[in-house]
């Protein structure tokens, strides 16, 4: 290779949370070419869900991703309630929507920490993860734990949410709300953020139709996609835009999270006014028979599920396409033309959940 | 710039917001699943649904040794033994375990009648 240097980024590497490797070829400062090594964290999720009842995979489902176990669940148990006919209660589609925003708001946080860290902010990284807290306790309060926080199941959720509980997240999310109108000022504004995410790694709608990026990452080229608005849980019956950046660049991926932030506080809210009172969860009968796909927005982008099922209580198939699979094509394209320097914030700009993509 | 400066400012004149852990502990949400911490083994009839519902066979039913046995580490505290089990035997802890440096297993004989429980590792 004449003048190219091969520099391998990751799997450990002190900006990346994630596993992920991607060996750079450089010429001088510039990235010619990216090659991703992906499998360091492969656990064989795929292939446990076989050997499972349909019922118990959702435990196995939500450790797919720390971060948005409920999506992934809630991806499974639709999948799982239309395959067979289930009716899920009124209340039990609300409960849905408010713990899967409240996964977004944290995601979401996370990541704001996260960038905030990886270009050296470490105050601002502080800042944003105490705010993070504050929704983990709620989600500790109400679920009974953390991250994976096992609430759905098929035909429902398992746990209620009490009057003095829903009254509670809205005084909590209203506080975080006002934290994050602080924070945001100098996500936005800073000199330091500006100069190291304006103009860099920019996607342009096109191609970013083209490589099929999802999510924000779409979101943030001016592609007002999001499957929320397809209505499914209760999402119909709320009031939702896709939040939409035009600009393509980190900053503007970086404004559709946290704009989506006031988004998801605002369903929350919409939702907790909303729920009606009722029963959580129907009962299941018999073995689900068929094949079913289904789909959600995650935090990161849209994540597909396909399911296969021949009667018996074990699944034939379970495949999980992921975001942050989806959006690493995308990653890959654009890396060329950066400086080394700028590696982090653009791998960080997909939000990647590496532990998802290999399941 | 001065927009992180003000909330510097603003952070100075609050409370931490983290613990000085071991002196200040923070109390457990009522509703937080912690740990399962063993079973009310009188009431259990030995059915074997909490072991075949657990999602990580961490439960062994023995209906012939009347023995009921977890292994702690194996546990993702999901609580689905606990909904399952028809005589709601199995006790869930809100408090998370406490580290230990051995590996034991739970387990709970049921005795003839008299003597209702004993642990061994
Ligand atoms: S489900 Fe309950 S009664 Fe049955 S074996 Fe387990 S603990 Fe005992
Ligand atoms: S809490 Fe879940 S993982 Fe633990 S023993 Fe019960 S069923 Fe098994």
């Amino acid at each position: 290779m004449n003048g190219k240097t091969v520099i391998p980024f990751g799997p450990q590497h002190p900006v990346l949370p994630e596993p992920l490797q991607l060996k750079l070829v450089m010429q001088d400062e510039k990235i010619v070419e990216a090659i991703p090594a992906i499998g360091y964290v492969h656990r064989g999720l795929e292939k446990l869900t076989e050997t499972k009842e349909f019922t118990q995979n959702v435990f196995v489902i939500e450790r797919i991703c720390g971060i948005c176990s409920f999506k992934h669940a809630l991806a499974y148990c639709q999948g799982m309630e239309n395959l067979m006919g289930i009716e899920v209660p009124d209340r039990a589609r609300f409960l849905r929507v408010i713990w899967g925003e409240l996964h977004r708001m944290h995601s979401h946080l996370l990541w704001l920490g996260l960038l905030a860290d990886a270009f050296g902010f470490e105050s601002l990284f502080m800042q944003a993860w105490r705010d993070r807290e504050k929704v983990m306790d709620i989600m500790e309060a109400t679920a009974g734990s953390r991250v994976i926080i096992s609430t759905n199941q098929i035909g429902g959720t398992r746990r209620d949410i009490s009057p003095e509980m829903l009254a509670k997240i809205v005084d909590v999310v209203n506080d975080v709300k006002e934290d994050i109108e602080r924070v945001e000022k100098v996500f936005c504004n800073d000199y330091t953020v500006k100069h190291r995410m304006v103009g860099i790694g920019v996607l342009s709608k096109e191609n970013a139709k083209l490589w099929g990026a999802v999510g924000p990452m779409a979101r943030g080229s001016g592609i007002a996609e999001d499957v929320r608005t397809l209505g499914y849980a209760a999402y119909g019956e709320l009031d939702l835009e896709p939040v939409v950046e035009t600009d393509g660049d980190c900053y503007a991926r970086m404004k559709v999270r946290l704009r989506e932030l006031y988004q998801s506080i605002d369903l929350i809210k919409q939702a907790i006014a909303k729920i009606p009172e009722g029963p959580i969860n129907v009962p299941v009968k018999g073995n689900p028979n068929g094949e079913v796909i289904s789909r959600v927005e995650q935090p990161r982008g849209e994540a597909l599920y396909y399911m296969r099922a021949n009667g018996g209580k074990t699944l034939d198939r379970l495949r999980v396409r992921t975001p942050t699979f989806a959006n690493i094509p995308t990653l890959l394209k654009m890396l060329p033309g950066h400086h080394l320097a700028d590696v982090p914030i653009l791998i960080l700009t997909i939000d990647p959940c590496i532990s998802c993509t290999e399941r | 710039m001065f927009d992180m400066i003000g909330n510097i400012f603003k952070n100075l004149g609050t409370k931490p917001a983290t613990r000085c852990y071991p002196f200040e502990k923070r109390e457990p949400f009522e509703a937080s699943r912690g740990r399962v911490k063993g079973i009310e083994i009188e009431k259990c009839i030995f059915c074997g649904i909490c072991s075949r519902k657990c999602p990580a066979d961490a439960i062994r039913v023995d209906r012939n040794a009347k023995s009921w046995e977890i292994d702690p580490f194996k546990c993702v505290i999901c609580g689905a033994c606990a909904e399952v089990c028809p005589k709601k035997c199995v006790i869930m802890d809100e408090a998370y375990t406490q580290p230990t440096t051995a590996k034991d297993k739970l387990t709970y004989v049921q005795a003839a009648k008299e003597e209702s429980q004993s642990q061994a590792g």
